[in-house]
């Protein structure tokens, strides 16, 4: 008998769930939202900590998941449950049965408007890590014009009680890193600054790529949050901070600022969550069984997640438990 | 005899010896006195620090390395205008601090 497994979301950690769940046997359906497979990832031009392209990591996952039926442009109105499993209604008026359902909805970028006093969406040359990354890849942003001093915010709505995320989105300082050493790359005599709290460098190679970043390219990493952004005459930002090694408060004048955006959980996934009787944890991200052996279990016998939807999380994590939930979901549908 | 030495007093913080009676004090009334990350915001937002030494961050150290005098001193630079309270990224009640210090 066919065992549909119903995967909602066509990112990193669906693409890989359902690559992992055919080759044990089971039928994986992805619902993707948008109209191409890849999520966030797929967006990225280069990846931490050794500048590896992401195409090189994504197209070998979209190799894999052909020949698995994926559902583009399409999401889930209705999910019910009862003995046999669960029932879909998708929003093209399908309905799927499914014997579990794997929630790897990923997240949404913290909107960088919200953190008014940088100045996003006010001032021309205030972008995000997001949108940097796009200039990688296309080589095309008009707010970039061969800037000569450049900062990096960190933490932006992350660590922050005043947009009610106090938790750390675990990437961005090292992504900051990255892109700022790219910086130096596509513009060598810029001068390129971060803004940082703490450094965290968690993973292996990453304070190799902190070393590099001082060392290599010349980027100043200065100790203190920046509070305050404005517009100068000559329509140049002026940043304030405080450079709390030195006890100082500073004032920069940069061409171009760029806001590292924290994770949020995607939103978008909310009534059906609530539906499956998933619960959010404190920081706003989907509730799992617990962080260790239950990482990819839900309250919900048969509700699994796997990737970003449960906390801010790198590709490799993202990775590892896309393959551990598809361990997971062979074992309940074994023992079933 | 006279050889020309003294001894240099140390420059070492006594962490032994020094009293946290205000700062323990403070904490009874404001527990989230603890919680600072040291990230600097108020500090670079403070319309005192502007033209004055006057930095909150500096001050919590202060009161937790036993230097209650100067951080006395410092706060007669704030004009509690309670700009530092709305950038403090952990929600610390800034302004109602720096009150109950001078208390
Ligand atoms: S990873 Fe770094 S930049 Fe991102 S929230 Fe944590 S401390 Fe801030
Ligand atoms: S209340 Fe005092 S410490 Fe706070 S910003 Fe105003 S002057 Fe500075
Ligand atoms: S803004 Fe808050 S967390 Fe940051 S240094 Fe000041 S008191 Fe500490």
């Amino acid at each position: 008998m066919k065992e549909n497994i119903l995967i909602i979301g066509g990112g990193a950690a669906g693409m890989e769930a359902a690559t992992q769940l055919k080759k044990l046997g089971l039928t994986p359906i992805i619902i993707e939202k948008s109209d191409a497979l890849g999520g966030h990832i797929a967006q990225w031009d280069r990846l931490f900590p050794a500048f590896h392209p992401a195409k090189d990591v994504v197209a070998p996952m979209l190799e894999s998941v052909k020949g698995i039926d994926v559902l583009l442009n399409t999401e889930v109105n209705d999910i019910q449950c009862d003995a046999d499993g669960f029932k879909a209604v998708l929003t093209n008026g399908k309905t799927i049965d499914a014997k579990a359902v794997v929630l790897a909805t990923g997240f949404d970028l913290f909107k960088a408007e919200r953190k008014q006093e940088y100045g996003y969406g006010i001032y021309n040359n205030v972008i995000t890590s997001l949108e940097l990354e796009k200039f990688f890849r296309t080589g095309k942003d008009e707010r970039i014009n061969n800037p000569k001093k450049i900062g990096f915010v960190h933490c932006v709505g992350a660590r922050d009680v005043k947009v009610g995320n106090t938790y750390c989105s675990k990437v961005c300082c090292t992504t900051a890193l990255k892109q700022a050493c790219e910086m130096k790359e596509v513009f060598p005599n810029a001068e390129v600054y971060t803004f940082y709290m703490d450094l965290r460098m968690f993973g292996p190679g990453y304070e190799d790529l902190y070393l590099k970043t001082q060392r290599d390219f010349d980027v100043k990493c200065i100790r203190g949050r920046v509070c305050e952004v404005s517009e100068n005459m000559d329509g140049r930002l002026v940043i304030k901070a405080e450079d709390t090694l030195f006890g100082k408060p500073l004032k920069m004048t940069l061409d171009l600022l760029v806001l590292m955006c924290s994770m949020e959980k995607n939103k978008s996934i909310d009534k059906i969550q609530q539906q499956l009787g998933v619960a959010n944890n404190s920081d706003g991200f989907m509730q799992n069984r617990d962080m260790y052996l239950g990482m990819n279990g839900t309250a919900k016998d048969g509700v699994f997640v796997a990737g970003t939807c449960t906390a801010p999380k790198s590709l490799p994590d993202t990775i590892a438990e896309a393959r551990s939930v598809a361990v997971e979901v062979f074992n309940y549908i074994n023992n079933k | 005899m006279d050889f020309g030495f003294c001894l240099s007093p140390s420059s070492h913080v006594q962490m032994d010896k020094i009293d946290l009676a205000t700062f323990n004090r403070l904490k009874e009334t404001n527990p989230d006195i603890n919680t600072c990350i040291a990230c600097g915001s108020c500090t670079a937002t403070c319309t005192a620090g502007n033209f004055t030494e006057m930095s909150f961050r500096r001050i919590l150290l202060m009161l937790q390395r036993g230097k209650e005098d100067e951080a006395k001193k410092m706060i007669q630079r704030c004009m509690l205008c309670g700009k530092c309270t709305l950038v403090c990224p952990r929600g610390i009640n800034i302004r109602k601090i720096l009150l109950d210090i001078t208390r």
